[in-house]
């Protein structure tokens, strides 16, 4: 196995959090995939926001208002580069993954009509499943799903099968928060377009672990939470192709989004201002853009190989536990470990290893059809990333086999 | 017989003599194994509390002017949680069971489970519980 290149211990300072006890235990907090944690330079920008320029942004001639108005956009541009996008105004602030999944459903609401056909994957979490059934009941529109097998990966040949002229958009997210699948979004995309469908992808859970490329994916929307990926909660991006972002109506009206109002007709403000009515996350934003820094300078090649390496060394060590299953085995997989052990509740578990101060998730992790499908009232998830540890994967598995002997 | 403030005393009393957690909660566990099985008829879906992350069944049963408690639940934690609540509302007045507060679940250091973040809903048990002495109270009247 390799060695990793990061200092490891050293990162660890940089997160005040893991320094904590919970319950009289040090915290061996691995319910990243829920949120991540927060380093101090990203925290320190959140206080000299507060501390220094704190004020609205766009419309101050004032020099705090110029301050936070530059460091803002300065912020998008980030994102922008980040994810490669061709535009800067293809990047729209919003206040997380969820939002800006809403914000495109409901913009196609003017778009679909009946019979049309949307497609989404059977491994989504309910925030990208609910926001369309509730298009397709405001527009009649039908819902097909992609099915997944036993591994947790997709079958991608039912895919092709569902993918007609009718099908007008295809949404999947490109990490399956519940079992870590990584689906094979680039052939999602493409074979989509040829259909002439728009593709949304949910990237909250590939985004703290894979440097997604909009332009080479091709992707028409990608949305992510800036709270996945060190950074504060409240805030996210989507990006829009341009064309599509110019077809969709505004989500929500207000200030900042407008260009021009008189009682008889307002004209919108062009993009990304379009979409960002009201005064946003300001210091939000600007920590999404620091947690950005933080996160590249670390380096997205040697977080993957050092949490690829965290994954399977907790494989192989939870599975020398009698009993525990693991859900969600495919080839591609981020560093989430959901599992089972066989005739003990995964509440139960959970419940134990929270005195021993280690955090994980239990339940359905928002994806009950997941569950549904295997049969199972949820899982026991442990989601491990760059700044955890082979000896905090110790302690779980110390944690679930001393669970074991209390609950059996 | 034991009034609801007596038999919470008495739990007090119990887990009093733990050092710490591992010990309250394996005795948990222990009333966990040991609650009563409910009658099979009676675990239904329009007997499951929502709001737990585990499944809880309960089924209310009025004898006299008395409200008696059956219930089970997939996980054994909550199962031991429930076992503790049915001791201390099982046979109790509905008056009384409405009346009664849950204070000594913090005193025998189980806090963490009242707060409504907690999946295990024991804020939603007593809740339903309430309900039930609730209903029964006004079919007494």
């Amino acid at each position: 196995m390799e060695k990793t290149t990061l200092d490891i211990q050293k990162i660890r300072k940089d997160f005040p959090i893991l320094s904590r006890t919970v319950n009289g235990q040090p915290l061996v907090y691995l319910d990243n995939a829920a949120t991540s944690q927060t380093p101090k330079q990203v925290i320190d920008v959140i206080v000299d926001y507060y501390s220094g320029y704190n004020a609205n942004i766009h419309r101050g001639v004032h020099t705090l208002s110029q301050e936070a108005t530059d460091k803002y956009e300065g912020a998008r541009l980030k994102i922008q580069q980040h994810f490669n996008a061709k535009l800067s105004h293809e990047i729209i602030f919003t206040a997380g993954t969820t939002h800006g999944i809403n914000l495109v459903a409901n913009g196609f609401s003017s778009l679909l009509k009946k019979g049309d056909e949307i497609i989404v994957s059977a491994l989504e979490h309910h925030s990208n499943i609910v926001p369309w059934q509730m298009l397709c009941e405001r527009t009649g529109a039908i819902l097909k799903v992609i099915p997944m097998n036993l591994e947790g990966a997709l079958e991608m040949s039912e895919y092709h099968h569902l993918l007609s002229d009718k099908t007008k958009l295809v949404f999947c997210n490109h990490v399956s928060n519940a079992l870590g699948t990584v689906n094979p979004i680039k052939e999602i995309i493409s074979a989509a377009h040829k259909v002439g469908a728009a593709v949304l992808i949910d990237g909250a859970q590939a985004a703290p672990h894979i440097k997604a490329d909009v332009q080479a994916l091709d992707v028409d929307f990608y949305v992510v939470s800036a709270h996945k990926m060190c950074g504060p909660t409240g805030v996210g991006m989507l990006y829009g192709k341009e064309e599509w972002l110019q077809k969709l109506p505004p989500y929500q009206g207000g200030g900042e989004m407008i260009a021009e109002v008189t009682f008889a007709k307002t004209t919108y403000a062009d993009l990304p201002h379009k979409f960002e009515a009201g005064t946003p996350n300001i210091c939000g934003g600007i920590a999404f853009g620091a947690a950005l820094d933080y996160m590249n300078q670390l380096g997205f090649e040697a977080i993957a190989a050092y949490e690829n390496e965290l994954l399977e060394y907790a494989t192989e060590q939870l599975l020398t536990i009698d009993d525990l299953k693991i859900y969600g085995t495919a080839p591609k997989k981020t560093s989430v470990i959901s599992f089972n052990i066989k005739g003990i509740h995964p509440y139960d578990i959970g419940s134990i290893l929270d005195k021993l101060g280690i955090a994980v998730r239990t339940g359905h992790h928002c994806a009950q059809p997941i569950m549904d499908f295997y049969g199972i009232p949820g899982t026991v998830r442990a989601s491990l990333s760059f700044y955890n540890t082979k000896e905090e994967i110790d302690i779980l598995v110390a944690g679930v086999k001393r669970a074991i002997s209390m609950l059996s | 017989m034991m009034t609801i403030k007596d038999i919470q005393a008495e739990i007090v009393d119990e887990f009093s003599m733990f050092d710490d957690w591992m010990q309250r909660y394996e005795y948990m566990i222990d009333l966990g194994k040991s609650l009563p099985l409910i009658d099979a008829q009676y675990k239904t879906d329009d007997n499951i509390i929502k709001g737990c992350q585990s499944k809880v069944w309960v089924h209310a049963e009025l004898t006299g002017d008395k409200l008696s408690f059956t219930a089970d639940s997939d996980a054994i934690i909550t199962k031991g949680i429930i076992a503790i609540l049915i001791r201390v509302f099982s046979d109790q007045h509905p008056k009384d069971i409405i009346a009664a507060d849950t204070n000594f679940i913090d005193e025998i250091g189980l806090k963490e489970h009242l707060s409504p973040t907690r999946a295990n809903g024991l804020v939603s048990m007593v809740k339903q519980l309430k309900l039930y002495a609730i209903a029964y109270q006004t079919q007494l009247k």
